[in-house]
């Protein structure tokens, strides 16, 4: 338990954990189901990651399977850290033709991410999406719900480090 | 409940109220198909929907599984819309189906297969290109192929809801859907037990055994239903058989003591039988080394080795060491060997090391030392109170009925135990005991119950004796008192007291954690002192429950294998029972108490001892002090071990004779409940290899003594008469459910629980007993409390269960477990290789850091010959029972550089 602790620490603050454990503690004294034990745990931390579900099945005593296929049944738990910001490009036919694609290999080669995933330094969160309903600026990538059309792929390094 | 009447397919049927369409047309001979549904387990999701059938006047089609019936229910179970229907969901299955039926594993016993059959399905409309899946072959015994699977959730429940051991489950969402283990790892990494229940009640081919790929399709088999011969659990089920090999387990439904479920050992630990390095011929030692000999050369130089010694030095110079693993006739035998034969009372068995103590301390108490209730019986305990029994990795059928009466029936649950097993996650309340310490825990628990007036009085009056004796030596043991002794809090001493003495229904169960002390009898007759003072014995669902070990050691008990007694327990020294043997024998008797196993290895080292036989015994690994056994096995003049691999007792044998496995021999096993079931024989012996009870009676006839049976079943005919216990037993009446013991003559149906009314020995008698220190405790120099046990994945001294491919891929190595703190201190690290050192010995082992274990007390299992636990034990004996205590020793650990 101790070593799993260490690694908790590696990720999250002590407060975090220890609120966590309360959270935990709560729950076992008092059932009150699964799903709001994740989504409190989820609030607090921004995300599930399988170390935290360990814990949780560890103190909560909940089969580690049980809470496992919660998270990958309900679309609104998640298993990677959001980042600060979400990046969205579009992958359309729109805009995927007219640089789309070349957009999203810049951000991936330069910020070493994939769809979906965040990158290391949690400022991003960087998911692919079909069609924005805004062909127009193809090809258009989405910062925070601020839409950026005509966007050049070699503009859009730029544009990012202001979120920074 | 009452009868109405329903109308199936146009024929009117008089059915019971709120029965399930599926039931109700079963009842009527109607097959309707199921896929999920598992109606045995009262698991019905109604998620498959293959089972619909049309009730007239709703509009649309039920699952039938799930519908219950009603007065007048008009039902269609195979009209033109149900089929219709039926097909279309297939087709739905089928479309993401693999159509590899000629090279699956499950054909012919596919639920799918038959379907797709019956139907006439040859492809899917529906056919769709899903992701495939990878295969998962980690597992040593289970093969995922999760591209076959029908997401029925019957492995999930199986898993889940009914052992508990919460593996699996669906995981993900809409078309991605799977079963997944843990947090979707491969089966191998995950919590999964092996225990193959999934295999089972899997209807396709998404999870088979994996030992058994291509040995052949389930229509090629023989099936031979048999009897565990791993643990007392006495599990049955079936050994499939085909061109005269053992292919794999299966498991048969009839199976009064376990249904369908088996452990890992039973369902997957069977591939030692067809072993390369069986023992096939008899040897002999010449010059130092093993030459291959002819039973006739083997049993020419036994009799006339035998015969010299017992000329020279006299009969009791002799000993046999009788097994746990042997059927009831060959522990019979073995012990008319010795009594008659060779004419002494040394004679014994493994059991001296496990549970002599209960032998002892319950027939001192009741008159009778075996479980006094049935495995079934646990289920609907209202408490348990369980101590020094890891039961989920060493009985884990009884674990089951463990957690069955916590999470289904409520019953509360109190572990005592210094471990932190699997089961405390089931507990009400855990008691963790300093080891050692058992005999102040239960005298404070008493102390509460007498303190507090919540003895049963009626009880203690009416069918007990030396209450008051007892009254006085508990009432000087408050939880405080205790506290201090056991390290338990004495409010929780006085909680668990409540629990118990308060519970309408309070079975205690008890293992080796107790029986393996210098006090084990003390312990022993503490459990039940305890039982009795709260009225709690001689009633179902209540008990003083000894768990015993191994597969026949109940049986090896029962059939005389011991020093003092003849089968069913009637003592060499009671001059009307040696009448009775003398006469039926046609020999005379010795009356003189022989020597227990430790002494008798004590005898052969100092050389009184001078000829040992050996059968299916392995001293050299289970012995306490191993140095000192190994010794004592070198130093016997003439040492015969029948065995079937080559043991490290057998090394030092001065002949080897070849036995044979259960799957290749006739007979009767007695299980920890005192069942007695059925083995038999579904292959021929390997190689030349004999039946043990062919092997001691040609040995006897040899060295002059007329014993000869054409057939085991001819031997329990003799045991019948001559054992009042086993009285009634015959091989016809064992056919179905086995019996229990007591059964008293052929009309007798066996006893469920004991002491109903009575104890076997009139009054139950408490007794008074003190607490008293371990033989050796931590010191300055060894700081460790060391104590011993055993796990899941293997049995005993691992001869068989290592060399059984999955079983010892699973678990291949020895480990220490450290309390973290205690790790610290030493700065060891997990998986650190380390050594441990008592008196006596020193191994080296891999350190697991654990807080099962509890400061200053490391634990080790003893299956490892490379790190056998036993060469630190001590060999110290309870006075009475001369049981040694492999619970507590004193070591020292350090890392090993
Ligand atoms: S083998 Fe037993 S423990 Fe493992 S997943 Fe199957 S049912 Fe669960
Ligand atoms: S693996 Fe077998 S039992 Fe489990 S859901 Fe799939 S088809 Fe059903
Ligand atoms: S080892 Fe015990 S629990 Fe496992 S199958 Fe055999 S008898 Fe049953
Ligand atoms: S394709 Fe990108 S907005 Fe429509
Ligand atoms: S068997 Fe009835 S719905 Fe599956």
């Amino acid at each position: 338990m101790k070593q799993q602790v260490d690694n908790l620490q590696e990720e999250f603050t002590l407060e975090q954990i220890n609120e966590l454990n309360e959270i935990i503690e709560k729950y076992r004294v008092e059932p009150g189901g699964i799903i709001p034990l994740l989504k409190e745990t989820q609030d607090l931390l921004g995300y599930l990651p399988i170390n935290i579900q360990k814990q949780i099945s560890d103190k909560a005593n909940i089969p580690l399977s049980r809470i496992y296929g919660i998270v990958t049944f309900y679309s609104f738990f998640t298993m990677t850290p959001r980042g600060k910001h979400t990046v969205k490009v579009c992958l359309g036919t729109a805009c995927y033709f007219s640089g789309g694609k070349e957009i999203a290999e810049t951000i991936e080669g330069e910020f070493r991410v994939k769809s979906g995933e965040t990158t290391a330094d949690r400022i991003f969160t960087y998911e692919t999406v079909r069609c924005l309903g805004a062909c127009g600026l193809a090809p258009a990538i989405v910062v925070d719900g601020e839409v950026y059309g005509r966007v050049k792929p070699s503009k859009v390094k730029e544009i990012l480090e202001k979120y920074k | 409940m009452s009868l109405i009447d329903i109308i199936i397919n146009d024929n009117k049927l008089k059915i019971e109220e709120g029965t399930t369409i599926l039931d109700a047309a079963k009842e009527a001979g109607i097959k309707i198909p199921t896929l999920c549904a598992m109606p045995e387990f009262g698991f019905a999701p109604g998620s498959c929907r293959i089972c619909v059938v049309e009730v007239v006047g709703m509009p649309a089609l039920v699952a039938s599984c799930t519908y219950p019936v009603r007065e007048g229910l008009k039902i269609y179970t195979h009209s033109e819309r149900v089929l219709r229907a039926r097909k279309m969901t297939l087709e739905f299955l089928l479309a993401n189906h693999p159509l590899d039926c000629m090279t699956c594993e499950k054909s012919g016993d596919c639920i799918l297969e038959e379907l797709a059959y019956s139907f006439g399905i040859k492809k899917s409309r529906f056919e769709q290109n899903r992701e495939q899946i990878p295969l998962d072959e980690t597992s040593p015994f289970i093969v995922r192929d999760l591209n076959k699977c029908v997401l029925c959730g019957r492995c999930i429940e199986i898993c889940n809801e009914i052992l508990q051991s919460h593996a699996i489950n669906f995981g993900y969402r809409s078309s991605q859907v799977k079963i997944i283990a843990d947090e979707d790892v491969d089966l191998r990494l995950s919590q999964c037990l092996s225990c193959g229940l999934c295999v089972v009640v899997c209807p396709v081919g998404a999870l088979t055994d994996k030992a058994a790929q291509g040995k052949g399709r389930t229509w090629e088999f023989k099936k031979v239903k048999t009897t565990c011969n791993y643990c007392g659990c006495g599990c049955n089920f079936d050994l499939n058989i085909k061109e005269g090999k053992v292919a794999k387990v299966t498991s048969n439904p009839e199976s009064i003591v376990n249904g369908i479920h088996l452990c890992v050992k039973g369902r997957f630990g069977y591939d030692y039988i067809h072993r390369e390095d069986r023992l096939k011929t008899p040897l002999i030692r010449k010059n130092g080394k093993f030459e291959k000999a002819s039973w006739e050369e083997a049993y020419q130089l036994i009799s006339s080795k035998f015969t010299k010694i017992k000329k020279e030095s006299g009969n009791d110079s002799l000993a046999v060491l009788s097994s746990a693993k042997c059927t009831n006739e060959e522990n019979y035998l073995l012990m008319k060997f010795s009594r008659a034969v060779l004419g002494t009372n040394n004679v014994d068995h493994c059991a001296r090391l496990c549970h002599s103590a209960t032998v002892a301390g319950l027939a001192q108490a009741f008159g009778s030392g075996a479980m006094t209730n049935s495995i079934k019986e646990i289920a609907d305990a209202s408490a348990i109170y369980l101590t020094g029994s890891n039961t989920t990795e060493n009985h884990p059928i009884i674990a089951l009925e463990i957690k069955k009466a916590v999470t289904k029936n409520g019953a509360k649950l109190i572990v005592a135990d210094p471990r932190e097993i699997e089961l405390v996650k089931y507990a009400t309340l855990w008691l963790r005991q300093r080891p050692g310490t058992d005999v102040a825990l239960f005298n404070g628990l008493m102390n509460v119950i007498i303190d507090e007036g919540l003895e049963d009085k009626e009880f203690i009056a009416q069918r007990t004796e030396g209450y008051e004796e007892l009254k006085k030596t508990v009432l000087k043991y408050t939880p405080e008192v205790v506290e201090k002794i056991t390290g338990v809090p004495a409010e929780d001493i006085r909680k668990a007291a409540r629990i118990y003495a308060t519970a309408p229904t309070a079975s205690l169960i008890y293992s080796m954690g107790i029986t393996q002390h210098t006090t084990g009898t003390d312990n022993v007759l503490s459990t039940a002192n305890l039982a009795m003072l709260t009225g709690n014995v001689g009633k179902e669902s209540a008990g003083v429950n000894p768990l015993r070990g191994q597969s026949n050691v109940q049986g090896a008990c029962d059939l005389g294998a011991l020093p003092n007694v003849y089968s069913g327990y009637q003592k060499v020294t009671d001059p009307q029972i040696q009448e009775k043997f003398s006469k039926a024998w046609g020999v005379d008797l010795s009356d003189k108490v022989g020597l227990t196993v430790v002494e008798i290895l004590n005898a052969a080292y100092e050389g009184k001892i001078k000829g040992v036989f050996i059968v299916a015994e392995n001293p050299a690994m289970s012995e306490p002090d191993l140095n000192h056994a190994r010794e004592a096995l070198k130093r016997t003049e003439f040492l015969v071990v029948s065995d079937i691999f080559m043991t490290e007792t057998a090394e030092f044998a001065d002949v080897i004779l070849p036995g044979v496995t259960i799957a290749e021999k006739d007979g009767t096993l007695t299980n920890t409940e005192r069942r007695v079931q059925r083995v038999k024989k579904a292959i021929e012996p390997i190689g030349e290899a004999k039946q043990e009870w062919r092997i001691i009676s040609e040995l006897a006839q040899k060295m002059g003594y007329n014993m000869s049976y054409n057939n085991p079943a001819e031997i329990m005919e003799e045991i019948a008469k001559l054992t009042p216990i086993y009285g009634g037993i015959s091989y016809e009446r064992l056919e179905k459910d086995g019996l229990q013991w007591p059964c008293i003559d052929v009309n007798h149906t066996g006893t469920k629980y004991l002491h109903k009314d009575k104890f076997s020995r009139g009054k139950g008698k408490f007794s008074a007993v003190e607490f008293k220190e371990a033989a050796e405790l931590p010191d300055k120099e060894y700081p460790l409390l060391f104590t011993t046990g055993r796990v899941l994945y293997h049995f005993h001294t691992g001869t068989i269960t290592r060399r059984s491919k999955g079983l010892d891929e699973i678990c291949p190595e020895a480990f220490v477990e450290i309390n973290p703190r205690d790790a610290k201190e030493l700065k060891i690290e997990n998986e650190d290789m380390v050594e441990v050192t008592s008196r006596r010995g020193k191994i080296k082992a891999k350190a697991q850091i654990t807080e099962k274990s509890g400061k200053g007390v490391v634990f080790m299992s003893f299956h490892f010959h490379e790190a056998a636990a036993n060469l630190l034990t001590n060999a110290a004996l309870d006075p009475v029972a001369k049981i040694p205590e492999y619970k507590v020793c004193a070591v020292k650990v350090k890392k090993y550089q």
